[in-house]
């Protein structure tokens, strides 16, 4: 959706320093009062989704999907995979854990796998992600998520319905 | 006998795959179903195979469907939106098209288009999800509600051998919960490397509610391989396999494969949960009947009686 093609970044964050994170960000009514002043406000809400960016890309070769996965897939963006599977590998991952469309670089999967299982989080892996909306490229992750609005991203139910939306 | 009765019986399922032509005319298609017919259970026809333009693959099936044998319509999120991913399996339903193979496919880098848009915008596990929706719950990916719902009998892919490892039964587990009722999987050469999967695929149950059809190739000669090796994603090729392809002279080749693709699917049909094979024969369709024949399959029919050729 993005102009630039999705590329597999290996994340600049330790996996147990990122989960650490996650306990910090995690949605709580301070966040949420936040959040909601912070898109209230136009020029605010440029301002915050931007240092958004400036942080996530660095660290995680953010494209600013706006439906942030990094908690379930051992804080390795799947959105760099070519082919932004968002749950799991494809089948033509290299045998020395190879992306197929960037031999040079390692398959965001096998990554995130190796990082999850390190920390005792593999089975994040089993979770079925949602189709993402592709109207949200751009915005603010993270007040999507203190807003409640990423609560249906993944699940572990197979039998919900697809794609609802709160 | 479908595929799906074929499965739910217990007895040895195969299915083979036929690539249709760059072309538009479905007569190699009919030529190729009718020899196959007997012999298989279903054959799958795919879809723009290695991101190279083909015939549809809804076209292709509706052919093999005409010619008298089952189709496995292959459906990648290559190419198509959720929008026309939806639309296609209505059309193939309404037409008679029962067998849905999904997968992600190939990145058109690979194919003659590699200047095209990659779409991707559902995932294999996600269109799996959608199309079992569809059909259970008789509702689009929106919500909206369909009259009638498509009828499909659901199957994915996976490939046992590639990284991840330890993930890959559970990747399974993921396509399964999300709708497949059959799995066809990647290239078995190293059958103790299919067994260790196999054994993750028990523990975890799937067998019971997916029929794991393993993937068989007939390799025709030392050049095929070696193209299959380097060009042919998520394809390992152990080095004993070459060994004995180079070891008999060239014009021996294509039969010594033959040999070993039916030794593999007799140690296949041993493995607990084995629901039976698919042969990766693609251009080499006339392989079928010898290689069941050898392997002891199907063994009431004589390979050349069907065959025509």
């Amino acid at each position: 959706m993005t102009a630039a093609s999705p590329v597999p970044v290996h994340p600049r964050l330790g996996t147990r320093v990122a989960y650490r994170l996650q306990q910090v960000l995690r949605p709580n009514a301070g966040y949420r009062w936040l959040g909601a002043r912070i898109e209230a406000a136009g020029a605010a809400r440029t301002l915050f989704t931007g240092a958004e960016k400036q942080t996530k890309t660095p660290l995680f070769g953010c494209r600013m999907c706006g439906q942030c996965a990094l908690p379930v897939t051992g804080y390795v963006c799947p959105m760099g995979c070519p082919k932004e599977l968002r749950n799991g590998p494809c089948g033509g991952v290299g045998p020395d854990g190879s992306c197929e469309v960037y031999p040079e670089r390692r398959c965001v999967w096998v990554d995130a796998y190796d990082r999850a299982a390190s920390q005792g989080r593999a089975v994040d892996l089993r979770l079925l992600l949602r189709p993402i909306d592709h109207r949200r490229w751009g915005q603010s992750s993270w007040l999507n998520y203190w807003q409640g609005r990423d609560d249906d991203l993944w699940t572990g139910d197979s039998g919900a319905r697809p794609g609802a939306s709160p | 006998m479908s595929l799906r009765e074929r499965l739910a019986s217990g007895s040895f399922a195969v299915t083979a795959e036929i690539s249709p032509p760059r072309g538009a005319s479905t007569s190699k298609i009919t030529e190729t179903a009718a020899a196959l017919k007997d012999w298989v259970d279903a054959v799958n026809v795919t879809d723009n195979q290695g991101s190279n333009v083909r015939l549809a693959s809804w076209a292709g099936s509706l052919a093999v469907l005409a010619a008298g044998l089952e189709p496995v319509m292959q459906m990648t999120c290559r190419d198509r939106n959720r929008i026309a991913l939806q639309s296609d399996l209505l059309g193939a339903s309404a037409l008679g098209i029962r067998n849905v193979l999904v997968m992600t496919g190939d990145h058109p880098k690979f194919g003659d288009h590699p200047e095209a848009k990659p779409v991707f915008d559902l995932d294999s596990v996600q269109l799996l999800w959608t199309l079992r929706t569809m059909r259970d719950q008789h509702v689009l990916l929106s919500g909206r509600k369909l009259d009638p719902a498509p009828d499909c009998f659901l199957g994915a892919v996976e490939n046992p051998f590639a990284p991840p490892v330890p993930f890959r039964a559970e990747r399974l587990g993921k396509k399964v919960a999300a709708g497949a009722q059959f799995v066809q999987t990647q290239f078995v050469f190293d059958v103790p490397a299919f067994a260790r999967w196999m054994t993750q695929v028990r523990d975890l149950g799937l067998h019971e509610q997916c029929g794991i059809l393993a993937g068989v190739g007939a390799v025709r000669s030392v050049r095929a391989l070696d193209y299959m090796r380097d060009h042919v994603p998520g394809v390992e090729v152990p080095d004993d396999v070459f060994r004995r392809l180079r070891a008999v002279p060239a014009e021996q080749a294509a039969a010594e494969g033959v040999k070993l693709a039916a030794e593999i699917i007799r140690q296949l049909a041993e493995i607990p949960g084995v629901a039976g094979v698919h042969l990766l024969v693609a251009g080499n369709e006339q392989a079928v009947p010898d290689i069941l024949h050898s392997a002891g399959v199907r063994v009431s029919q004589e390979p050349g009686a069907t065959d025509g050729r």
